[in-house]
């Protein structure tokens, strides 16, 4: 893009420290971002991240450092001076009012607390909406948007109010690709202005896409930066996770006996997204099932029957050749079904309970407890086991959960799932939003689970991941299913095709 | 049946309706706001006896009575703003914080009235507000004696539920109160003080509060009792969920609730008050509120970080 060397310079963060308890999350970052550059910043899960913007918009007070804006001084934790600086953030995690519209979560704060002035906001609302192409409803009810439409209200929230530069946490992580794409011409668009953007992203074919210049944390330093142009993803990579790094590649093996195994199961549309139509799966033991296909096409309930939170409405399920009298969380659990969740805030974890209670959430009543009581002893050990083993970063086992990083989080989940030696894997989504350090290390243990004779359906919208790692696969699109191909049969565009719907019709007939 | 019949046509029931729903109407306000800025405030029932008990004491000692519901108005705020320090900036349970701000308001009341009264048996009586005699509408018949002989405070309970709702819904103000009950970390994000917001919506609310206790020495009874709240902040607790969290429906509420009770009175004079024990005409008001609690409120949207203190710098 447009972010020559001698441009103006829009933001510089200088020696930002902040600590958290013991914890160093940002040590010593200077950064600088030039007018209509795109910087990516990069970095393992819990590298600080999300940290160091946060400290930039005024959310958090750095301990040491100071912000710059257009050469003017920041005061500290003033969200408020950042906005009126022309700083504008889009969080990790979305900060909408559900029970507002669109035009009222991107008016709120703009106005005196007495004024009136709707018809300006609403012209205004439309016409960047139509300039930068994003297309949301501004009288639409903000909690009944889907994630791609709040990404969007939230940009025009920052456009709204004039930002010079926008920070990105995350934007992608739960965008489909082609919402990624729509997103990405919008920022070329908006640098074309003169924008500024601070992009954060784990994928690193998307950094490779957008930024101008990368820089790259570890450990709350920076530890590399460099323009986009002279580098690849591998170095890249490797400058994040501080060594060479190798993609785990499962080898083909000979599948076993069937473990589980669903048969014409149709479940109702709910809402937009469709029901399941017929599906039949098996999974079978030593067998990694790789589930492509854009989210929100099914998976959803197919993952709520083989979790134990649905029955079938329509069809069977069996286990080991039987059909279970009872099926509940509980009763999967028992039968050793293992889930990865897809939500890890709302279905994975419960954010104000420690970790040592959130890694016993699956065990309480059945491995952590005698007679009724707690062993707090064994529970915290195992946490603590999971900690080291997983290598989740935190300050220890009884820390609150939603006090970590999106990554470390996962970590937890993943090393409670695995604990139990489980037969069948649930994995959805397992590395959304996760560093590729960490990728490498939950897709590792995904096949080691299988080597050891564990059934695992992947469910992932990333095409790489499901043919890196599946010995079969199937697509799903708007509730069916697919046939399964074995590996090494399909090229991506071929899947890519399954995807979009093309070839179902064509499959009934051959 | 007969007699359920003529009780509803006559004018004197709806007078009492309204006279009844006045000081709900009032504190069921200062409560909405409260709550739709994220803020559980079970002071209510404390606050009221505060209300009630300043608001008499300012016009027996010599203030006119609009003077009063302005003493009354600043003692609630007060203790709103007790209330918001603790669970606001220290985030402290909303529970306990709301039962201890109760009983440390009703407590204060029974002290100062004490040291203030050392020697009096009964309470002394003031001149409460009139009922406002408006031209034309005071004179039809029944419709005048129905609503238009209320007294200037039943009129300002009125008014201000329509305020509340304007300033809801109609201005930048309201907007923010509703989000910071949302998803405080919204407003925080937009540049406004999310601690600065909640304080505010929790002292205008406790300021409301206590003039529906002042109602009810200014306006109901002329003189202070100690009993004499009685439950209705927890009533109108309860109204704010009935209403679904929107003024219109809890004002509704209210008049629903003081419908049932002006008519469990009049039904303990009938026949039927012969035969049937009294205690179970006390109970109707709120048996029927529970029901139509149960049906009113399934679909309605609580706001969503009712009760969830908001620390700045923490995820
Ligand atoms: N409010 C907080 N209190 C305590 N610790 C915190 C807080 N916020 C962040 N941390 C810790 O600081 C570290 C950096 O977190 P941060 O969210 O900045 O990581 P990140 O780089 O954004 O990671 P991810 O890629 O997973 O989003 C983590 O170890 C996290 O646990
Ligand atoms: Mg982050």
């Amino acid at each position: 893009m447009t972010g020559e060397k001698g441009a103006e310079v829009v933001l510089r963060l200088d020696r930002i420290t902040k600590r958290f308890g013991a914890l160093t999350a940002n040590d010593g970052v200077s950064l600088t971002l030039r007018r209509g550059e795109v910087v990516a910043l990069l970095g393992e899960n819990g590298a600080g991240k999300t940290t160091l913007m946060n400290i930039l918009f005024g959310h958090y007070v750095a301990d040491e450092g100071s912000v710059e804006v257009f050469g003017q001084p920041l005061p500290p934790g003033n969200p408020r001076a950042a906005l009126a600086a022309g700083v504008g953030m889009v969080h990790q995690h979305f900060t909408l009012a559900g029970n507002l519209t669109v035009l009222d979560n991107i008016r709120l704060g703009t106005e005196g607390l007495w004024s009136r002035s709707d018809a300006g906001a609403r012209e205004k609302v439309e016409r960047l909406s139509r300039d930068f192409g994003l297309a949301v409803h501004p009288d639409a009810k903000v909690g009944r948007l889907s994630v791609g439409e709040r990404q969007r209200v939230e940009i025009l929230k920052a456009l709204y109010r004039d930002a010079r530069v926008l920070i990105l946490d995350e934007p992608t992580a739960v965008l489909t690709p082609q919402e990624s794409e729509a997103l990405f011409a919008t920022l070329r668009k908006a640098t074309g202005l003169g924008l500024s953007v601070i992009f954060i992203s784990h994928k690193l074919h998307e950094v490779m896409a957008i930024a101008d210049r990368c820089v790259v944390l570890r450990h709350g330093r920076v530890v590399g930066e460099v323009d986009t142009h002279a580098t690849d993803k591998a170095a890249l990579a490797a400058l994040m996770v501080g060594g060479e790094l190798s993609l785990p590649r499962a080898e083909a093996r000979a599948a076993g006996a069937v473990l589980m195994r669903i048969a014409g199961v149709s479940t109702p549309n709910r809402g937009a997204s469709p029901g399941l139509k017929m599906v039949t799966l098996e999974l079978r033991a030593g067998q990694i099932t790789g589930l492509a296909g854009v989210s929100g096409n099914g998976q959803a309930a197919l993952a709520e029957i083989v979790g134990g939170l649905a029955r079938p409405a329509e069809g069977r399920l069996s286990l080991h050749g039987q059909e279970p009298k009872v099926w509940t969380p509980g009763e999967a659990l028992a039968r050793g079904v293992a889930r990865i969740p897809e939500d890890r805030h709302h279905q994975g974890s419960i954010a104000d309970f420690d970790l040592t209670e959130n890694a016993v959430l699956e065990g309480y009543r059945t491995r952590f407890s005698r007679r009724g009581w707690m062993n707090w002893r064994a529970a915290r050990a195992f946490a603590e086991g999971i900690i080291k083993g997983y290598d989740v970063r935190c300050p220890g086992p009884s820390t609150r959960i939603r006090l970590l990083s999106g990554g470390n989080m996962q970590k937890l989940i993943l090393g409670r799932a695995m604990a139990v030696g489980p037969d069948i894997i649930l994995a959805n989504q397992p590395v959304r939003g996760l560093d590729v350090g960490a990728i490498a290390y939950v897709q590792s243990q995904l096949i080691a689970a299988r080597d050891r004779g564990a059934a695992v359906l992947l469910i992932s919208e990333d095409l790489d991941e499901i043919m890196g790692l599946s010995d079969i696969i199937h697509v799903m699109s708007q509730g069916r299913l697919s046939p399964g191909f074995a590996r090494g049969t399909m090229t991506a565009a071929e899947l890519g095709l399954w995807m979009a719907g093309q070839k179902f019709e064509g499959a009934h007939a051959a | 049946m007969s007699e359920i019949v003529d009780i509803l046509i006559s004018a004197s029931f709806w007078a009492a309706v309204i006279r009844i729903a006045s000081p709900l109407i009032l504190a069921t306000m200062g409560e909405l706001i409260c709550e739709r800025a994220g803020v559980l405030n079970l002071g209510i029932e404390g606050i009221m006896v505060i209300g009630a008990f300043t608001g008499w004491m300012a016009v027996y000692q010599g203030m006119p009575l609009w003077g009063g519901v302005a003493v009354a108005m600043a003692a609630g705020m007060l203790f709103g703003l007790l209330h918001s320090t603790l669970t606001v900036p220290f985030g402290l349970s909303q529970h306990v914080v709301g039962l201890g701000v109760t009983l440390f308001a009703t407590a204060s009341a029974s002290f100062a009235y004490r040291l203030m009264l050392p020697e009096v048996t009964s309470p002394p009586k003031i001149e409460p507000f009139q009922p406002l005699d408006i031209p034309v509408l005071s004179d039809l018949p029944w419709l005048g004696e129905a609503l238009f002989s209320q007294t200037a405070l039943t009129w300002a309970a009125f008014a201000v539920a329509g305020l509340v709702a304007f300033t809801l819904y109609r201005t930048p103000l309201g907007l923010a109160v509703r989000a910071v009950g949302e998803n405080p970390a919204a407003v925080e994000a937009q540049g406004l003080s999310v601690t600065g917001l909640r304080i505010g919506a929790v002292m205008v609310g406790s300021g409301l509060m206590a003039v529906g206790g002042a109602f009810l020495t200014l306006s109901a009874f002329s003189s202070f009792f100690f009993e004499m709240v009685n439950g209705r902040g927890w009533i109108c607790v309860a109204l704010v969920v009935f209403g679904a969290w929107k003024p219109g429906k809890a004002v509704l509420g209210a008049i629903l609730f003081a419908a049932f009770d002006a008519l469990q009175i009049r039904l303990q004079q009938t026949e039927l008050g012969a035969v049937l024990p009294y205690q179970l005409f006390l109970a109707l008001p709120f048996i029927l509120s529970i029901l139509a609690l149960i049906l009113m409120s399934r679909r309605a949207e609580v706001p969503a970080a009712l009760m969830v203190p908001y620390n700045k710098g923490e995820r």
